[in-house]
């Protein structure tokens, strides 16, 4: 009897899942919580291991495709049942025709990915796919490289290679008819224009997390009409502070004393003053969110991720500390759970540790605006009637203009900035 | 223009450079009164005397020792290794000395000698006349290794290495001393060590190979051309060491297909040096795994003749592999 496999919750708030990859194909055999296949979300790939041991007898899902949480993915045979469909119906499936090249064996494809029962569990190579199936799926470098350059997929063209390998000259067969199926008709072109390739150009191909990025970027700013706004805020106080208290705090708490987590502080008092700005845009209304949930934005060289400290308000400065260290730390060794990256009602960006002094982020989407604190710089400024040498650092949020106006972005602002103004050289850190 | 096969155009070309530069010799095993175990130096002691076409002990040490010692005093040498099986005595002066001299005195002194080896399977050679030793010194710097197997670019490319500085390593396939005849120039010329050569140009897969194989490539080719309509390009390496890596790349990138052949055991052969040149270099063009073909790890060729010929890739092993390449 075959069981089904439905896609699990993989997060609190998340309703969907997208089947990145199988790492098992059609009747090989899979143990108890093995790797069955990469689930993308939000902006956290994770493999799913399969709940239950047996033969998988069909994949419901393709690559690529996403489904809601409950969703059956696939049917996995159980052991000691039926045997499930017969051998000839996964034969069909596979490719209809040899190609005998003399002297050389001919490719049993279908045989060569059925592997024996209980080959698969416990030699570290679970779930990498045969030479076979990655001749079919990608083929070669040359027929991948042509395929990104035009945008085509492979599976679209009937390949004349070993076992219907798609071959550098299918390929371009099939580029050059297009060309001239479009010719004569000149149709518009797809909306979609490709760049055009040079020699010696790289392709990067997208993964699934700068896939992500780009999708929720260009959603968010198509959505959201932004608007941002900025202020100065002396922060020569909390400088001293800071530089006084860091050592100890290093020793007594086991962890680095930023400027983060009294930014991330001064933002959430400031976000219950002006709810306003935790909030969320719902066409013909505005929900104003109870608990704040703060993301931190972490970059990771290759990519940025987002990681959510839950009811940021229950935390005082040393709390802070500890969440974002424990964050950044699992975010850079790719540790998160797509708990970690779901579920935040407004975002800190922190592009002032890599040095910028003016940045326009971009809203973290439904969120209603985006905190920007930039690096602090000492600067000469006018204090009464005298200059004076101050640490300053430019602090800035870009927000949804739907939802709020600049008057109230900037009362937040001025919050924010009273705040971390307020900080002197004896203030308490708690 | 003369029809000269393999062994008159290496001859042709000792002969001419002795005639024109007085400070060219040979020196080896029996290349003097008996004119060589293959005739190949036959009449040139007659011509120029026993003390430019000198007859040596049987000790290859000494052969290149003492063309290491003429060469720094004014000579050009030719050393022959009378089989390149007999080359190791020989190694420590070739790759310890010969080598290094023009580095290691700071350019002050060339080593202008030139190796001859005679190498490949033939027919009862077995175990001590067969072998194909190039490798060896293919990773050498300060070394120049060259195999020609035309005897055209063997007449032209043993000139370029008697001219040449420094020590050049000259391989000769005993089997294809007699096998083809050819029209060669008989004026002066050279072919450049360094290049390579495309002996047929083709669209679908690329062979490159040098040696008895190179013929049984170039049958196969116009076998498969006529039966199969797959047209592959053939290219010999000419210069094993350094490769001309741009005309090897070019036709890699050009087929996307690539399959190099040689004589030698397969194991850190010259082909392995092609074909990871060919994946690093030419990955994005490739459209079928990188294939080498090359004698089994074993020491040497069988004298029993079904085993030697199981030794050396055949054409039918050089037709499938060509054959599965194409339709990969």
């Amino acid at each position: 009897m075959a069981k089904p496999v439905t896609m699990p919750q993989l997060g609190e708030s998340v309703t969907e899942g997208t089947i990145a990859r199988w790492l098992k194909s059609e009747g090989e055999e899979i143990e108890k919580d093995e790797p069955l296949c990469e689930v993308d979300t939000d902006k956290v790939s994770s493999e799913l291991p399969s709940p239950i041991a047996g033969r998988i007898e069909k994949l419901l899902v393709s690559e690529g495709e996403t489904v809601e949480v409950g969703t059956e993915i696939a049917l996995v045979a159980v052991e000691g049942e039926s045997e499930g469909p017969p051998r000839e119906d996964m034969r069909s499936e596979g490719p209809t025709e040899e190609f005998p090249a003399a002297g050389t064996v001919a490719q049993p494809a279908v045989a060569q990915r059925v592997r024996r029962p209980g080959a698969s569990g416990g030699n570290g190579r679970v779930g990498v796919p045969d030479a076979g199936e990655l001749r079919l799926r990608r083929s070669s470098p040359v027929v991948r490289r042509i395929a990104a350059e035009h945008g085509i997929d492979i599976s679209e063209i009937k390949g004349t290679g070993i076992g219907g390998r798609v071959t550098r000259k299918d390929i371009e067969a099939y580029v050059r008819e297009r060309e001239a199926a479009r010719g004569p008709t000149p149709t518009p072109e797809p909306a979609r224009a490709r760049v055009e390739v040079h020699e010696g150009d790289r392709i990067v191909e997208l993964d699934s997390v700068r896939r992500a990025i780009a999708n929720r970027m260009s959603l968010s700013k198509r959505e959201a009409p932004h608007a941002w706004t900025m202020v100065e805020v002396d922060v020569t106080g909390l400088v001293a502070l800071r530089e006084r208290i860091k050592e100890d705090f290093a020793r007594r708490e086991g962890v680095r004393l930023t400027y983060l987590p009294f930014i991330v502080r001064a933002a959430v008092e400031s976000l219950k003053e002006h709810p306003i700005l935790n909030s969320v845009w719902d066409e013909e209304r505005i929900v104003l969110r109870r608990r704040i949930n703060v993301g931190i934005a972490v970059d990771l060289d290759d990519a940025l991720i987002v990681p959510v400290i839950r009811d940021a308000d229950d935390y005082g400065i040393v709390g802070l500390a500890r969440r974002i260290d424990d964050l950044v730390r699992r975010a850079r060794e790719r540790r998160l759970s797509p708990e970690d990256v779901s579920g935040g009602t407004f975002t800190v960006n922190n592009p002032g540790a890599l040095g910028s002094v003016v940045s326009t982020p971009i809203i973290n989407h439904p969120q209603a605006a985006i905190l920007s604190a930039e690096a602090i710089v000492k600067r000469p400024v006018v204090v009464g009637d005298a200059i004076a040498i101050r640490s300053i650092m430019n602090l800035e949020v870009s927000f949804d203009h739907r939802i709020l106006d600049g008057g109230a972005a900037l009362r937040f602002l001025n919050a924010v900035k009273r705040r971390l103004e307020g900080y002197t050289p004896e203030s308490e850190v708690l | 223009m003369a029809v000269r096969n393999l062994l008159q155009a290496i001859h042709d070309a000792l002969e001419e450079e002795m005639r024109a530069d007085e400070t060219v010799m040979i020196l080896g095993e029996d290349v003097g009164r008996a004119g060589g175990v293959f005739r190949v130096t036959e009449g040139l002691q007659e011509e120029f005397g026993p003390d430019r076409a000198l007859d040596t002990p049987l000790a290859e040490s000494l052969i290149v020792g003492s063309a290491i010692g003429l060469s720094v005093n004014g000579m050009r040498p030719v050393a022959e290794i009378q089989f390149a099986d007999f080359i190791p005595p020989a190694f420590d002066q070739i790759v310890s000395e010969a080598a290094r001299f023009y580095y290691r005195s700071n350019g002050a002194w060339n080593v202008p000698i030139t190796i001859r080896a005679p190498y490949g399977v033939v027919p009862g050679g077995a175990l001590y006349h067969s072998q194909s030793v190039e490798a060896y010194f293919c990773n050498t710097p300060g070394l120049k290794v060259v195999a020609p197997t035309f005897p055209k670019e063997a007449k032209g490319l043993l000139k370029s290495a008697i001219r040449d500085p420094n020590p050049v390593l000259f391989f000769e396939h005993k089997r294809c001393y007699r096998l083809l005849k050819e029209d060669v120039p008989e004026e002066d010329y050279t072919v450049p060590i360094g290049e390579a050569k495309i002996h047929r140009e083709g669209e679908d897969i690329t062979v490159v190979a040098y040696g008895l194989v190179l013929h049984t490539a170039l049958e196969v080719a116009k076998k498969l051309s006529g039966e199969h309509g797959i047209e592959a390009e053939v290219v010999e390496p000419l210069t094993l060491y350094p490769l001309d890596r741009e005309t090897i790349l070019d036709s890699a990138r050009k087929t996307g297909k690539f399959l190099a052949i040689s004589e030698a055991n397969i194991t850190g052969s010259v082909t392995a040096e092609m074909a990871a040149l060919v994946a690093r270099e030419a990955f994005e063009w490739l459209d079928a795994p990188v294939m080498r073909l090359g004698a089994p790890d074993i020491p040497a060729a069988a004298f029993a003749r079904p085993m030697m010929d199981a030794f050396v890739p055949d054409a039918a092993l050089i037709e499938s592999a060509m054959l599965e390449l194409a339709r990969y």
